[in-house]
């Protein structure tokens, strides 16, 4: 611990968490652990395998999704986060085989198989898909087995998703969920790849933010053959293997997809980000770029300068309101974190804690390239730690999920949710505007003039 | 549900080991340890949180694959030494999820284990209860956090005058009223487990590891020597019953009666209260009463014939369907995600001045119930927030009560029990028709 305290981060941690929290001193390597498990008794912010192969797939709004597990795997991730779709919404429904104690000792599969069968012909849906949770791991059904059977009965894809939470962190989870997805493209196979023509990874169409980025590349005048997975059927997935370009937003979950397509069809990929103003144009003009095609480069600077033009007064006065606060970035991926870091600075504010839950190795040395000295940052926090770092490093407003916000909140800090529950667009163009205001608005919220910033002893430090 | 059940489709019921998370958080200085994967203890943090907006932590012992497969000793071991080094309970729940109990892993005998090889860890009251998912529910394993802190800790000794008050899974709003109540007959009540506080707190100068408030560690051992206690349980089996448990062992009398909500089962608890207290009723509570007699008459027209759906936990469910036949509206369909033989008979006798029984859906989901309110032509829905599907697709309102609440704030914060709760649901019930109606009529009556 005095190492830390030498670094200034005045931390009290468990010793086995000492690794997982660094300061940036200069611009020198260092290391942070991670991609490791949880610690036993710490409290993490992490979810599961299934978790994370739950949010990637789930958004495929006419496939059928069934939880193989015991009922709180379900009732947990029931309509969890708000994916639209614009049309099917049978991914808003959560089945379950809610294993009982006698499938627990007998086996599930023939529950699973009856279950796969009745509900096929109640819902009709374009496809299935099966998630194992760490029960139906240890009981050690054959899932797969029960998915070909009923995929051979009724003629449509039952895919497994080898999902026991047990196996690892969300990350584990997303590599599941690529080989489900996987298994899907490869029945539509590789075809003639169509010119002009794209695929969208990795946007989950959370508040309808797919639908504006696809129109960005619909104007520039590219052709997207399938969003995976915001706002996408089973059949649309099946025709991905037609596309010139993998395109993939949030490296962490469908890098994995992105790279077995390449592999498999030779689709080569970018990767982007859609959040922040830098982020966004930056992504749009790269896949102008790939495509080396005068017209739409020029049409991409058109719609970049457009759009950029019809933000900048009302975000120049939120930059004025906001310059030189601090923030705290704690997400789920490393890569939304550097976005965020340089979103941040955009409205001339800084980070000073920035983490995430399952970030790797090279996503913390993106994050250490992309902070300000001083930045501390840090893999798979606990709420402990987070209220520490909270108040040590004087945090206007934190930005994190749902899980963070009471935290942040009993600190007496502002707080903008960059995760699963957000309702209004916070990627793209308008979306950035919309997060500067959500940013101004909780810190500038007349409430904390009522409360004390916890730890500062006095009134609020906001200073209004 | 029928014998040929092969799956659920929305879930109305939550796992065991979610109850003992809110019940062992109405114990002082206390926390849970989930034996099980991360991702169980993470879910159920969030869901939680999400309702009470307050920050949640439950440990975890985070089982590998490895564990999963070669037991989760070590990992359960690693983890209690851990949250106590972090967090310093007096009370440390260790509640199991499906997975240690599917493996098989005997909690009390690794504890035995680490207690010996680590003799500072008790000071520390380490409490397992076992939560199998896989059979029950989130009440189920509430009634079973009861049961096993009293089996644990309480005590025999002289007979004091102290009452034992287990209220069941209610909101932090409702603790704080059944404290009034107990206070205003002259009582001295310890309430198991008390979440007035540690689920509903204010804002505080410096951040607490664990939150202030409930049931103090001496307490919880003293009930063994009260002079009677009151459990809100009449939905549970007797072998969840704590305050039975207490009479066994100790031969503290116990009453079982319904929660407290709505007009007739209010007169149930107050009568019990002031029938052992030895006095009637306070002034403050008749004149609470009174005046909802009064409002219940003024309500009255906008109620009549009106037909609800009512959902959730066996025993909060129970209440509110008793509200509701109390005041004129009909509860059409009463459905739980559990609910035994004792939770159908009690409904049978709440419901029997009723013209047409209602249809009684136990172990069941939300499909099944959108189906039920369908079919039976409800005007509006009565429960938790995840009825908010039905009730779009019914084009009928929701009045939310119960748990969870995701989707509105306030929950906590809502008052269910006694005349001063039963007044609080009718005024939101009869709003919430009334302004459909308004609504419906599309005049835009000045007047309803
Ligand atoms: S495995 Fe069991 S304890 Fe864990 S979330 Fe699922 S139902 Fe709940
Ligand atoms: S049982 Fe496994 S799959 Fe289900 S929530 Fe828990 S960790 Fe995840």
């Amino acid at each position: 611990m005095t190492d830390r305290d030498r670094e200034g981060i005045a931390l009290e941690l468990i010793p086995e968490r000492e690794g997982h929290i660094s300061l940036k001193t200069g611009s020198g390597p260092g290391r942070i652990a991670c991609d490791a498990e949880s610690l036993a008794g710490a409290v993490s912010q992490r979810a599961c395998v299934f978790c994370g192969a739950r949010v990637v797939i789930n958004p495929v709004a006419d496939a059928l999704h069934l939880i193989h597990g015991p009922i709180g795997c379900s009732t947990y991730t029931w309509d969890i986060r708000g994916s639209l779709s614009s049309g099917p919404e049978l991914h808003r429904l959560s089945f379950s085989t809610d294993l009982r104690e006698k499938d627990v000792i007998f086996g599930g599969e023939d529950k699973l198989y009856r279950a796969l069968t009745e509900l096929i012909e109640a819902h009709r849906p374009r496809g299935a898909f099966v998630y194992a949770t760490c029960i139906a791991g240890v009981i050690g059904d054959d899932i797969k087995a029960v998915c070909a059977r009923v995929e051979k009965e009724n003629g449509l894809p039952v895919i497994p998703v080898q999902s026991e939470g047990f196996k690892g962190n969300k990350n584990a989870g997303y590599k599941a969920a690529c080989h489900a997805l996987f298994n899907l493209v490869s029945r539509g196979g590789r075809r003639d790849a169509r010119p002009l023509s794209m695929n969208i990874l990795g946007d989950f169409n959370l508040a309808g933010e797919l639908w504006m980025v696809r129109e960005y590349f619909e104007r520039m005048g590219l052709e997207v053959v399938a969003n995976i997975s915001g706002d996408s059927r089973v059949e649309q997935v099946m025709r991905a293997g037609e596309a010139a370009l993998n395109v993939v937003q949030c490296s962490g979950s469908m890098m994995h997809l992105a790279r077995m397509m390449e592999r498999a069809y030779g689709i080569p990929h970018l990767r982007v980000s859609y959040v922040g103003l830098d982020d966004m144009a930056g992504s749009l003009t790269r896949v102008a770029d790939f495509f080396g095609d005068g017209k739409i480069s020029a049409r991409t600077r058109e719609l970049i300068e457009g759009e950029l033009q019809a933000l900048e007064p009302e975000l120049a006065r939120y930059r004025r309101r906001l310059a030189g606060r601090v923030a705290a970035v704690y997400v789920g991926g490393a890569f939304k974190a550097v976005s965020l870091i340089r979103a941040f600075r955009s409205l001339d504010m800084q980070v000073a804690v920035v983490g995430s839950q399952t970030g790797k190795e090279s996503d913390y040395d993106e994050i250490r390239a992309a902070a300000d000295p001083g930045t501390v940052i840090v893999d798979d926090a606990n709420p402990l730690e987070l209220a520490q770092l909270m108040q040590s490093r004087g945090v206007d407003i934190f930005v994190g999920g749902v899980k963070e916000r009471p935290v942040a909140y009993k600190l007496g800090v502002a707080f903008c949710d960059h995760n699963h529950e957000r309702k209004r667009p916070l990627e793209g163009f308008a979306g950035m505007l919309n997060f500067a205001r959500e940013v101004h608005d909780s810190i500038f919220s007349p409430v904390w003039r009522f409360i004390p910033r916890a730890g500062s002893g006095q009134q609020s430090a906001h200073g209004r | 549900m029928a014998g040929n059940f092969v799956s659920t489709t929305n879930p109305c019921r939550m796992c065991r080991p979610l109850g003992a998370c809110l019940a062992f958080r109405g114990i002082e200085d206390s926390m849970v340890l989930l034996h099980g994967s991360q991702g169980c203890s993470t879910y159920m943090r969030r869901y939680i949180s999400s309702h009470f907006r307050e920050p949640v932590d439950i440990a975890s012992s985070s089982l590998s694959e490895k564990s999963a497969v070669y037991g989760g000793a070590e990992s359960l071991k690693r983890g209690v030494k851990n949250v106590v080094d972090r967090y310093s309970p007096r009370v440390l729940g260790i509640a199991t999820t499906c997975l240690t109990e599917t493996i098989g892993d005997d909690v009390e005998l690794i504890i035995g284990e680490l207690l010996r090889d680590e003799p500072a860890l008790r000071e520390v009251e380490i409490i397992p209860v076992s939560t199998p998912s896989y059979s029950g529910g989130h009440y189920n394993g509430f009634h079973d956090s009861c049961v096993a802190l009293i089996s644990r800790l309480a005590q025999g000794g002289p007979r004091g005058d102290g009452v034992n008050l287990f209220p069941g899974f209610l909101s932090p709003a409702d603790i704080r009223h059944l404290k009034d109540v107990m206070d205003g007959f002259g009582l001295s009540a310890v309430i198991i487990p008390d979440i007035s506080e540690t689920l509903d707190g204010g804002i505080v100068d410096s951040y607490r590891r664990i939150p202030a408030g409930g049931t103090p560690l001496e307490a919880v051992r003293r009930t063994g020597t009260a002079a009677f206690s009151l459990e809100f349980s009449a939905a549970t089996p007797g072998r969840q019953s704590a305050a039975l448990l207490l009479k066994e062992s100790f031969s503290v009398p116990a009453e079982r009666l319904p929660a407290p909500i709505g007009i007739s089962y209010s007169d149930r608890f107050f009568q019990a209260v002031s029938r052992r207290a030895g006095r009637p009723v306070p002034e403050h509570f008749a004149r609470q009463r009174e005046r909802l007699l009064d409002a219940m008459v003024d309500a009255h027209k906008y109620l009549s014939g009106k037909r609800a759906a009512v959902y959730g936990d066996p025993d909060f469910v129970l209440g509110l369907s008793s509200f509701l036949a109390d005041v004129g509206v009909v509860p059409a369909v009463i459905a739980s995600g559990g609910g035994g033989r004792e939770f159908i008979s009690e409904l049978e006798l709440a419901c029997a001045h009723l013209e047409d029984p209602p249809e009684i859906l136990t172990y069941t989901d939300f499909g099944e119930i959108a189906r039920a309110a369908a079919a039976s032509g409800v005007d509006l829905l009565v429960g938790t927030s995840k009825g908010n599907h039905i009730a779009r697709e019914l084009q009928v309102p929701l009045m939310r009560a119960g748990f969870p609440i995701h989707d509105r704030i306030g929950g906590q914060r809502m008052l269910h029990v006694g005349y001063a709760g039963a007044m609080a649901l009718l005024d939101l019930l009869t709003n919430t028709i009334i302004a459909g109606a308004q609504d419906e009529l599309g005049y835009g009556y000045s007047y309803m």
